[in-house]
């Protein structure tokens, strides 16, 4: 049952990701197929620091940086846990992965909703 | 009284190349697990490297001078690839996953038919749809850059 559970939030999670990350692959990769200048206003690169700071100034890029980590990090680290328990480890290290995947997987949300929130507003300062 | 063996039945990651008769979907299962595999270690650095932008213009700018480059640019690329591939094989086995495009089940009458035949346009389709992606991000990447 609980594994069930996992399953459904795995795909949802899944949906999650097409949708943001097409998002974010659209504003950083086929920047110059779509003209997307509203997302990306300053002249360059969208890694320029002035795109930076003017996507990071909206509410919108830095929600949707978050919704994406955490559907990101769920996704792809139970997909991961999926495929080593496969293998048929000892039940110690099954359970030694799982655990060693949440505690990754927080940290790293922790870390980068952090960084989201604290680019946001120093861009908002600039 | 039996004696319990392990799982000889289990062929472990070398079943994602040898595991039984290949079909389209079996290419495609393996590559959607290399596929993921791939995107989940890079998603990882990604994460470390992103944030740097909380530190200010001088981190960030240093942060991406490392990552910067025809290698990484070609590592990038790849990450695109798998990206298209994953997403649009990832929309296929969530409708199969949901019963779409799998066929109404059936009597198991001889010649037995399979619904794998009837599923193949979905993985036909996620593959084009894949391709024009690709197509797009290869443009991107290397003609308009």
């Amino acid at each position: 049952m609980r594994d069930q559970k996992l399953w459904t939030w795995h795909v949802l999670a899944g949906l999650v990701i097409l949708v943001f990350l097409g998002l974010h692959m659209t504003v950083m990769h086929l920047d110059k197929i779509f003209e997307a200048e509203t997302l990306n206003p300053s002249d360059g690169k969208p890694i320029d620091w002035a795109n930076v700071v003017a996507r990071g100034k909206t509410l919108f890029f830095p929600a949707t940086y978050v919704v994406l980590l955490a559907a990101a990090l769920f996704h792809g680290l139970y997909g991961l846990r999926g495929i080593l328990l496969e293998l048929g480890p000892a039940a110690g290290i099954q359970r030694a992965i799982s655990v060693l995947f949440v505690l990754v997987g927080a940290g790293l949300f922790v870390f980068g909703t952090w960084a989201a929130i604290m680019s946001h507003g120093l861009a908002k300062a600039l | 009284m039996l004696k319990v063996q392990g799982h000889p039945n289990r062929l472990g990651v070398r079943g994602w190349a040898v595991g039984g008769r290949w079909g389209l979907e079996r290419y495609l299962y393996t590559l959607h697990r290399l596929t993921g595999v791939g995107l989940i270690l890079y998603l990882l650095l990604h994460i470390l490297v992103t944030s740097s932008r909380a530190f200010g213009q001088a981190a960030w700018e240093a942060a991406m001078g490392r990552v910067s480059g025809p290698v990484f640019h070609a590592g990038e690329y790849l990450v695109f690839a798998a990206f298209a591939f994953h997403a649009m094989n990832g929309i296929r086995l969530v409708l199969v996953e949901l019963g779409f495009g799998v066929g109404k089940p059936i009597e198991p009458v001889y010649p037995y038919k399979t619904s794998v035949d009837f599923q193949r346009s979905l993985a036909v389709g996620s593959l084009v749809l894949a391709g024009v992606l690709l197509v797009l991000g290869t443009l991107d990447f290397f003609v308009l850059d």
